[in-house]
């Protein structure tokens, strides 16, 4: 038996059920809207699972699924060594969203990460303290820093509404994802000239024990293993 | 695999050597107050450090290093000169990227320190002299560097202040302050600053932001740096030999580059006194970029010691002189002159048995 996880609601798991629909496996939800329990019709041997799209990673890397829908940016933040353990089987094409640095609209000198980098250090030596990013993308955006040789930052954690800490003054930058960049015009953040720390879409992942085992499944949707 | 209580006991033995040499032993926390550690070191530290958090005193970190605690021990009380001595486990993480190393670096290991507060160029010596001697039966190579040098070498550059200041404080950061230098080489381009309607947000002020224009203003004016000065750069990063011979490279480099001549002169006066010390300088390499790839806030006199043939370890020890470090934790007050090393007797361990 195949597991296959597949977020539990909004968005993201009725594009990933039309996605397996245009390939001839019909997925859905069993009973109530309230159960997480799903259905597959088109393919033998497969249960569907609905999970949290945050904890597919996680469930990917144990291998307590076999094939999980989840974005990329969420694969590479929570796992360390991500490709010892899940490999990247399809970007799905949806779901596109880029991890990127904003700052403030008002500040007219920061154009790019230079510019970033020179404000920081001025900011250190004016406040005696570090400039502060908000973010929930820890290691990706410290890994994308570091290999840029950024220093005299650092990261605070926000796991919501980061948008809105540089006017709350809880943070000088924020590090977030964004698909229209909607949200941060709004809160008057724009997004460094740079190319974004990453780019991520709606992928369909293995748990790479089990990739052989999912061999046929794969060929079924017209992907290779 | 060799059993913890042997590296305990080579690290005894380079404790009980560090005493014979006149230092107080001292045995920090092993848990260490996460705030002082991330102002110094960043985000970069919270990479490699593991953090906990307690109830009452926050977040903390287990000891990533001696150094920072020994010196705030120190601070708080001591008098120079001073030695210290210390052994004990340091505590590093590794985040591996993409893919899992198949032989992850040990995350506990042990450290046998010394840290000497002085300023004379004597302590330098004094220091690497003892390093030196105590790890002779291993044949290790020993390299050298100068961070005094190279800040000296920048300082020297013909650029405007804020030129000079900003490539001093990425001079631990090679990427970046090759960024810099290689604007700086570029006639300035005319700053386009961004158009913005958006009211004022966040706790950088309009006053800081004004004051940074009026600095990329005036940089327009400045002329692109020489390109000879970005060969003889090349040129002084690029030494690296025995002492004798790099110090007649200096030399001559310093022909076309006299604003040198007074680091050379220290370079030259510690060779001096590693002669008197008993070590011959024909054995000791200097590097010139040795301390500019290294870890910040080394300042002056760099050192390490490597085993040679045996890929991905570590330096069996490293060190140097801290001024800078010392500063940023005396909080602008009072910056005291300290010079040390640590080595790893874990890795002396099994040189010992291979």
């Amino acid at each position: 038996m195949i597991r296959l996880g597949v977020p539990s609601k909004g968005r993201l798991m009725e594009q990933s059920f039309e996605w397996f629909a245009a390939r001839g496996v019909t997925l859905s939800r069993s009973g109530s809207d309230r159960e997480y329990a799903g259905r597959v019709d088109g393919v033998e041997g497969m249960s569907l699972i609905l999970l949290s799209a945050g904890e597919i990673p996680r469930e990917l890397a144990a291998g307590r699924i076999d094939l999980g829908v989840t974005g990329t940016d969420l694969v590479r933040e929570k796992l360390t060594g991500w490709k010892s353990d899940v490999a990247e089987v399809a970007p799905m094409g949806f779901g596109h969203a880029d991890l990127i640095l904003a700052v403030p609209d008002c500040w007219r000198d920061c154009v790019d990460l230079d510019d970033f980098a020179a404000i920081a250090r001025d900011f250190r030596a004016v406040h005696g303290f570090r400039l502060r990013i908000a973010t929930k993308y820890h290691r990706l955006v410290r890994a994308w820093l570091a290999a840029h040789e950024v220093a005299d930052y650092q990261l605070v954690d926000s796991q919501g509404a980061t948008e809105g800490t540089v006017a709350n003054q809880t943070a000088e930058a924020i590090a977030d994802i964004t698909s229209s960049g909607e949200t941060l015009r709004a809160n008057n953040l724009k997004v460094l000239a740079e190319d974004p720390i990453l780019r991520s879409q709606a992928t369909l992942f293995a748990h790479r024990a089990s990739l052989a085992d999912c061999g046929p499944f794969l060929a079924q949707l017209g992907l290779e293993a | 695999m060799i059993p913890k209580r042997d590296k305990q006991a080579v690290g005894q033995r380079f404790l009980n050597a560090f005493r014979e040499a006149g230092a107080v032993e001292v045995a920090p926390d092993i848990l260490l107050p996460a705030d002082t550690l991330l102002d110094l070191y960043g985000e970069d530290i919270r990479a490699r450090a593991y953090t906990s958090s307690d109830p009452l005193r926050g977040e903390m970190m287990l000891r990533p290093d001696f150094t920072v605690p020994v010196v705030q021990m120190h601070m708080a009380g001591g008098a120079e000169p001073a030695r210290y001595c210390y052994l004990g486990e340091v505590f590093r993480k590794q985040d591996p990227g993409d893919e899992r190393p198949a032989n992850p670096r040990d995350n506990e290991y042990l450290q046998a320190g010394f840290e000497l507060f002085a300023h004379d160029p004597q302590a330098d010596a004094e220091v690497f002299a003892l390093f030196h001697r105590l790890l002779a039966p291993w044949g290790l190579r020993a390299v050298t560097g100068d961070m005094g040098l190279v800040m000296d070498a920048v300082r020297a550059l013909p650029l405007s202040e804020a030129r000079r200041d900003a490539l001093l404080h990425h001079v631990w950061r090679p990427k970046r302050f090759g960024r810099l230098l290689a604007r700086f080489s570029r006639p300035a381009a005319r700053r386009n600053v961004a158009q913005s309607a958006a009211p004022w947000a966040g706790l950088r002020t309009r006053a800081e932001m004004e004051r940074r224009m009026a600095r990329l203003a005036a940089d327009q004016d400045a002329a692109p740096l020489d390109p000879a000065w970005i060969a003889r750069l090349d040129r002084l990063f690029a030494i690296s030999a025995a002492m004798p011979k790099a110090l007649g490279e200096l030399t001559d480099l310093s022909r076309e580059w006299p604003d040198l001549a007074p680091a050379i002169r220290r370079i030259d006066d510690r060779a001096g006194m590693l002669a008197d010390l008993g070590v011959a300088p024909e054995t000791v390499l200097f590097d010139a970029s040795h301390g500019h790839r290294t870890m910040e806030y080394y300042d002056g006199f760099t050192f390490s010691f490597l085993a040679d043939g045996r890929t991905g370890w570590p330096p069996i020890a490293t060190g140097g002189r801290y001024d800078a470090l010392t500063a940023v934790l005396g909080r602008g007050g009072r910056a005291i002159p300290a010079v040390g090393g640590i080595i790893r007797p874990g890795l002396v361990a099994e040189l010992e048995t291979a």
